[in-house]
């Protein structure tokens, strides 16, 4: 593969990784940020992917192949079939998120730049065209955090921690060549878990409130 | 050297016995599988830590395990208070399972789990790689969902669910820094990747500007799991909601496993930017921890709730002393994680057997318990006085031990003066609430229960708690030599 090529493609990817994340934020329908979500999962999987091809790592093939499998297969599906055992009867919307559309997009442009500002060490410690990506990856962390914090219904949230994990893996591997399959593999389980909880959660959520929106969770509160 | 297969039992068996709750669980002598792992698991840590202060640490498993004095201590910990949560099951599920709220399954599931958490803790601070600590101490998040959620209540899922995804968030965040730091030592770090050891060896390598956001990240993140502020508003929720001995060993050992994890990246961050950056930081989160405890207690309507701020307060303290950073401070520190563990896990137990014997967890409706179980009511008395820091009980010395290094140490003054007058505030209240609780003359109301209660196992756990901080108190005898050498780890002495 040429520098140019590897470059492109690579900003391709994160470009790509960046629009889905911005797209999740404008959205409302639940259904279509989880489409969204898969598309990312796509993203960060070819971002992968054009790492191996210049490295040639079998490892990063790996990786790959797992997180398209993980992130643009297996995590939409269990939360499709969240949304789709809730639907009946639900408005499958973000009814009232605490922060309006403009809002979201302009606070996503802010985030943008605090990312941008905060990663200037990390691009700078070792300058190539896979750290030059590391303030994209940032950015999706920051907002994955803002719609983990400004939206109120479960399944809402559990979108944003994933938006938020997609930023990290890409983050973690736009920064070493070969973050360690062990680690890579532990930190996938640990998402896939952590779902596997929140599902679980949702359900016994619908069960006891009839509903998997937040508002209603305001028992415990001091 | 330790032997290789000791190493591995803190591992096995909570392992073996989470087997034996899933085969043989429904049977009710099963009930006591918990416990028996919990003392075998205490006598191997006792064998660990005096291995290791004799001959030294060392790594076991293939280099994936290692075992110093900072580790052992926390076997420890982890192990005295599993025995007093595991000992006070049983009781707990008998009146659960009378009350028709629990069934033979439940306290199965229950018993499988515990184990289960008891190993990822354990596993957590036996790793010697930072990124398996990190997978250790997400997986004990997951496991304790299960717990908190157990009771499937509206208040227990929603509990739940802030649990989740706040600790998940916090964990990601502390994820992210270790893959930050991770970076920083493939490049220029000489090649110590995430090993523990070897990252504080060779830290002075890694590039201060990357490490400095790795290292906020990272102490923010385990912060946020060990119950500091700004991320601590999932611990209230988590501990009132939890069955009593869950909360007992989230109170008592997990939060302390979270502040391990932020101790050995401070002994990284010293190393690679100077004591001052993480000191700064820690002190600001013990403050904060401090505040938000002080202010939310005095208006507290919920003793479970005012024992899980009691906690916030004492991890504060722990992330003051670690700020301060003095052998002694360090040393005070990881006592005062051991004291806390067995009073707050004594209390916690106490506390679900109020709750059992009263219905409700609100103060107001706890009256006069004194009259009705001294027992309980003097241990609930005596287990809140050990949390304010009276002597003979540990807290006390470990309380002074932070007071006199912070006071000494420049710089620090002010911030332990502040502490210490927000202590003086929290210890004020907790013994307000808690006398309301405690003592006055029975209510004439009819209908509500006047029978003495008899003393059963939950009582005779929470005194045995008590007394063993005590005892901590008055000598810590040969866990001296153990607190010292482990000392000299985190500051980077040795």
């Amino acid at each position: 593969m040429t520098e140019t090529l590897y470059a492109q493609a690579l900003n391709l990817a994160a470009g790509a990784l960046l629009l889905t994340a911005m797209l999740i934020l404008w959205r409302r329908e639940l259904a279509m940020t989880i489409r969204v979500l898969a598309a990312q999962g796509l993203a960060l999987a070819l971002l992968v992917a054009v790492l191996a091809a210049r490295e040639g790592g079998f490892e990063l093939w790996i990786a790959a192949a797992g997180l398209a499998l993980l992130r643009a297969g297996l995590l939409p599906w269990l939360l499709w079939r969240a949304l789709a055992e809730s639907a009946d009867g639900q408005p499958a919307r973000e009814t009232r998120p605490l922060v309006d559309v403009a809002s979201s997009l302009l606070a996503a442009a802010a985030l943008a730049l605090l990312a941008y500002a905060v990663s200037r060490p990390l691009v700078e410690l070792a300058p190539s065209a896979a750290t030059r990506a590391i303030p994209v990856g940032l950015t999706v962390v920051l907002l994955g955090f803002f719609v983990l914090v400004t939206r109120r219904r479960a399944l809402s949230q559990l979108v944003g921690f994933l938006l938020l994990d997609n930023g990290i893996t890409a983050v973690g591997f736009l920064t070493t060549e070969s973050v360690g399959l062990m680690v890579e593999l532990g930190v996938s389980l640990d998402v896939l878990l952590a779902v596997l909880v929140l599902r679980v959660l949702t359900t016994r959520m619908r069960e006891t409130f009839g509903d998997t929106d937040l508002d209603e969770l305001r028992e415990l509160r001091d | 050297m330790t032997p290789p297969v000791l190493s591995v039992l803190p591992l096995a068996v909570p392992a073996v016995a989470a087997l034996a709750f899933a085969v043989f669980g429904s049977r009710p002598a099963a009930r006591w599988i918990g416990a028996a792992s919990s003392v075998a698991l205490l006598a191997v840590a006792v064998t660990l830590a005096y291995a290791v202060v004799t001959s030294g640490p060392g790594a076991a498993l293939g280099g994936l395990l290692w075992l110093d004095a900072v580790s052992v201590f926390m076997l420890l910990v982890i192990a005295a208070v599993a025995v007093l949560a595991t000992s006070g099951t049983p009781g707990h599920f008998r009146a659960e399972i009378a009350e028709g709220r629990a069934g033979p399954r439940t306290a199965a599931r229950h018993g499988a789990l515990v184990q289960a958490f008891i190993a990822a803790m354990n596993a957590a601070v036996l790793a010697a790689n930072l990124g398996m600590l990190w997978i250790a101490i997400e997986a004990t998040t997951i496991i304790t969902a299960f717990l908190v959620g157990q009771r499937r209540s509206r208040a227990a899922v929603e509990a739940a669910w802030k649990y989740v995804v706040l600790c998940s968030t916090g964990i990601a965040l502390a994820l992210l820094g270790a893959l930050l730091l991770n970076y920083a030592s493939s490049t220029g770090g000489g090649g110590a990747g995430l090993n523990l050891v070897a990252l504080a060896d060779s830290a002075h390598l890694l590039d201060p500007d990357v490490t400095r956001i790795a290292v906020v990240l990272l102490i923010l993140g385990f912060g946020a799991k060990a119950g500091l502020a700004p991320l601590h508003a999932w611990l209230p929720d988590a501990h009132s909601q939890a069955p009593a001995p869950v909360s007992a060993l989230m109170s008592g050992a997990l939060l302390a496993v979270a502040f391990y994890a932020v101790l050995r990246v401070k002994v990284v961050a010293d190393a690679a930017l100077g004591a001052g950056f993480a000191r700064a930081l820690l002190t600001v989160m013990a403050l904060a921890s401090l505040a938000v405890a002080a202010t939310l207690l005095l208006a507290q309507r919920d003793y479970k709730r005012m024992l899980a701020y009691s906690s916030i307060e004492h991890l504060g303290l722990v992330a003051l002393g670690a700020a301060i950073g003095a052998p002694l401070a360090v040393a005070a520190a990881l006592l005062h994680v051991l004291g806390h563990g067995l009073a707050k896990a004594a209390l916690f137990l106490g506390a679900g057997r109020v709750l059992q014997l009263t219905g409700s967890s609100k103060i107001a409706s706890v009256r006069a318990l004194a009259a009705r179980a001294p027992v309980l009511a003097g241990g609930a008395g005596l287990g809140v006085l050990a949390l304010t820091g009276l002597p003979p009980f540990s807290l006390f010395a470990s309380e002074l031990g932070i007071a006199r290094a912070g006071l000494a140490t420049p710089g620090m003054g002010w911030a332990t003066t502040a502490a210490l007058l927000l202590v003086l505030v929290i210890a004020g209240t907790l013994v307000w609430h808690s006398s309301r609780m405690l003592l006055g003359a029975p209510a004439d109301v009819p209908g509500a229960a006047v029978a003495p209660v008899r003393t059963d196992t939950t009582v005779v756990v929470l005194v045995v708690g008590l007394l063993a901080c005590a005892a901590l108190g008055v000598t810590v005898g040969p866990l001296d030599t153990l607190l010292e050498s482990a000392a000299d780890i985190l500051v980077g002495a040795s």
